[in-house]
């Protein structure tokens, strides 16, 4: 007999017990899918909260203060401060320093207005020390800084909402009455999960100052390092700085000011995010187990018709190969199919968003959810039958 | 009286055949010493009470079963001595056999059913399709071919059986009650398929509790308790009608 003839027994083999395939390419095909789903979910949500912080800026330290300690001394951050902290020398591993003061405002543009999440005022180094990068039009310069230029580079949330589909760089709009020229647009940051990074309106800080917020402190300065391993070192200076400036005691237990480090709060979140990933993936082997549980079932359950069957095939002169065969193309069929669709569901399923997070699906979860399933498919497919293959047909005929 | 040249080598030949089931004070004897020789196209009835053994014995002449010692030879062969794949051969070529409950594959059509063994001999679709069809249309199931054993009659479906026996045209066919389940029709219907392939020169045996069907054999047998008590021949064996 040809494999052929034999992969037409195995696929009436399949048609004539409907339910049963059915049966068992469905408990494959969820084994399969939930395994993937899972481990998606699990990584898409390490991804999400590692680009969003990628997007704030891995180089950066934030500085914020000028409340609490009781030093005795003025513990604003100022601009003198600001100085100090560009100084090379004491501050070798520094880049940039970005003084920011932010407030929120309400823009106005001919007839429409918006009230956008915050107006900040700050240098220009700002935008490379907070990733933002201008996506049309230009910056503005330290020059704009010098003179209190009333210029603006609006967020990509902020200018559709205002604008629409008009183009904006070039036009005027209002900010708390005063006239400010939009000169460039920032590229798309996407959401944090906690606020919308898109939604502001970046300008020169005297100018912010003037119109705005007042010459009072700032409300917090971007330290940009030299790189990524030179955080910790800029953040050591700083502290000294900020200590000798504010007259802060060595050893105080408490300091006026806080630094906050972007690369240490992605570490955690990133750990925090693998640890979610560990977790999801336990869920998975579970329910991989239970997927595994679930095919051998339903596979042993058809094992004493089947071994009726393989008794009459026995007794009508079917040679042992071609019974094996037959019942390994069936179960290598309801295998593949199984782990074919389940890979599609998953695939599907991860195109929408799950409980908020998108899933990025692992390739290494599928090879192993495919793998586990179609193995599992195929040893209790055919194990069975090999079983019942080896007995007399008599005793075959017999087994209950 | 034979005819010439009919007295070959018989085609079944069974030499103090024992089977014995379980061990010890619980084991059953269902065959203790059977000794039995049919020869090319004998019609043999084989008789007798519930549990005395034919069921048994049947199955080894089928090669489905061993016997516990003994010894059993098919056309001068010792059936012990053959491997799994030569055994599958004896049973695709040589014999045919009909089980007391039809054993057909269930939710696949009568004609998938008549058509296994020819699959399993190697004939091509088409040829096995044709032949499949000859043989259903022989216990007049033609009409039937694509049905399902559950959508037959019981009578229906031991045709079925039959059919499946004879299709691939066995020198050997052997029937475990065969009409058991049958009523009056369906156990002529089918006595007359089997004298019909009697008179063609097959050797058949079958098993009877019923003395009208076991009036169609040429020869029959009692069985009690694992051991044949008696053999008796009323007719010699037919010679070979030849076909019109
Ligand atoms: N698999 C088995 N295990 C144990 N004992 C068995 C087995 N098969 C048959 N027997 C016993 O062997 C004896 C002969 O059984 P067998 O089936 O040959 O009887 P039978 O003559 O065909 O009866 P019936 O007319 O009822 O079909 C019985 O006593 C039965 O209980
Ligand atoms: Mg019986």
């Amino acid at each position: 007999m040809s494999v052929f003839e034999i992969f037409g027994f195995a696929l009436r083999g399949v048609a004539a017990n409907k339910l049963r395939s059915g049966l068992t390419v469905l408990g494959i095909l969820i084994g399969v899918a939930a395994v993937i789903l899972l481990v998606a979910v699990g990584n898409g949500s390490a991804k999400q909260v590692e680009d969003s912080l990628a997007a704030l800026g891995t180089n950066t330290l934030t500085v914020q203060g000028g409340r609490g300690g009781d030093t005795g001394y003025r513990t604003d951050l100022t601009l003198d401060i600001v100085k100090a902290l560009q100084d090379r020398e004491s501050a070798p591993d520094v880049k940039s320093v970005s003084p920011v003061v932010s407030s929120s405002q309400t823009l106005t543009f001919g007839d429409a207005s918006y009230d956008v999440n915050s107006v900040i005022g700050t240098y220009p180094s700002y935008f490379s020390a907070s990733n933002s990068v201008v996506a049309s039009g230009s910056g503005f310069t330290e020059e704009d800084v010098d003179q209190a230029a009333r210029v603006v580079v609006l967020g990509p949330t902020t200018a559709e909402e205002l604008f629409g589909t008009v183009d904006p760089v070039g036009q005027r709009i209002g900010i708390a009455g005063q006239i400010y020229s939009v000169i460039g647009v920032l590229a798309k940051k996407g959401s944090t999960g906690f606020n919308d990074p898109d939604d502001v309106a970046i300008a020169p800080l005297p100018a912010v100052q003037r119109s705005l917020t007042g010459y009072g402190p700032v409300s917090s300065i971007t330290v940009e390092a030299v790189n990524a391993d030179a955080v910790a070192a800029a953040k050591a200076e700083i502290t000294a700085i900020l200590n000798a400036k504010m007259h802060v005691a060595d050893g105080a237990s408490s300091t006026p000011y806080q630094i906050r480090d972007a690369s240490q709060l992605l570490e955690t979140r990133t750990a925090t995010a693998e640890t979610f990933t560990v977790l999801l993936g336990a869920v998975a082997g579970i329910s991989l187990v239970v997927g595994g549980i679930g095919i051998t079932n339903i596979m042993m359950v058809s094992v004493t018709e089947r071994t009726r069957e393989i008794g009459i095939r026995k007794a009508l002169g079917a040679p042992r190969r071609v019974i094996l065969t037959q019942f390994l193309i069936e179960a290598t069929l309801l295998s593949l199919a199984g782990g074919g669709l389940g890979v599609a569901a998953a695939l599907i399923g991860a195109n929408f968003e799950i409980v908020g997070i998108k899933p990025v699906v692992m390739p290494d979860s599928v090879v192993l959810a495919l793998g586990v399933c179609v193995a599992i498919g195929l040893f209790f497919g055919s194990y069975p039958a090999s079983r019942a293959a080896g007995l007399r047909p008599i005793d075959a005929l017999r087994y209950e | 009286m034979t005819a010439p040249g009919r007295e070959q080598r018989p085609v079944l030949e069974v030499v103090d055949l024992v089977k014995t089931y379980g061990e010890g004070e619980t084991a059953v004897h269902a065959l203790a010493g059977v000794s039995l020789t049919v020869a090319p196209g004998d019609y043999v009835a084989i008789m007798g009470s519930s549990g005395s053994g034919k069921s048994t014995l049947m199955n080894i002449l089928g090669c489905l079963d061993v016997p516990t010692s003994g010894t059993y030879r098919l056309d001068g062969v010792d059936v012990s001595e053959l491997n799994e794949s030569q055994l599958a051969l004896v049973r695709n070529r040589r014999i045919g056999f009909v089980f007391q409950s039809f054993n057909l594959i269930a939710r696949t059509s009568a004609l998938a059913n008549v058509e296994l063994p020819l699959a399993y001999a190697g004939i091509k679709p088409a040829v096995r399709r044709e032949r499949a069809l000859a043989a259903l249309d022989m216990v007049g199931l033609a009409n039937r071919a694509d049905h399902d054993p559950n959508q037959l009659s019981g009578g229906q479906q031991q045709r079925v059986a039959v059919a499946r026996a004879l299709v691939s045209q066995p020198a050997l066919l052997l029937a475990d009650e065969p009409t058991g389940n049958l009523d009056s029709r369906s156990t002529k219907d089918v006595l007359s398929i089997l004298d019909g392939l009697n008179a063609q020169g097959r050797t058949i045996v079958l098993i009877t509790h019923e003395d009208e069907v076991a009036a169609h054999a040429h020869r029959t047998i009692r069985l009690v308790d694992g051991l044949i008590v008696s053999d008796v021949r009323r007719r010699d064996i037919a010679p070979v009608e030849v076909p019109a």
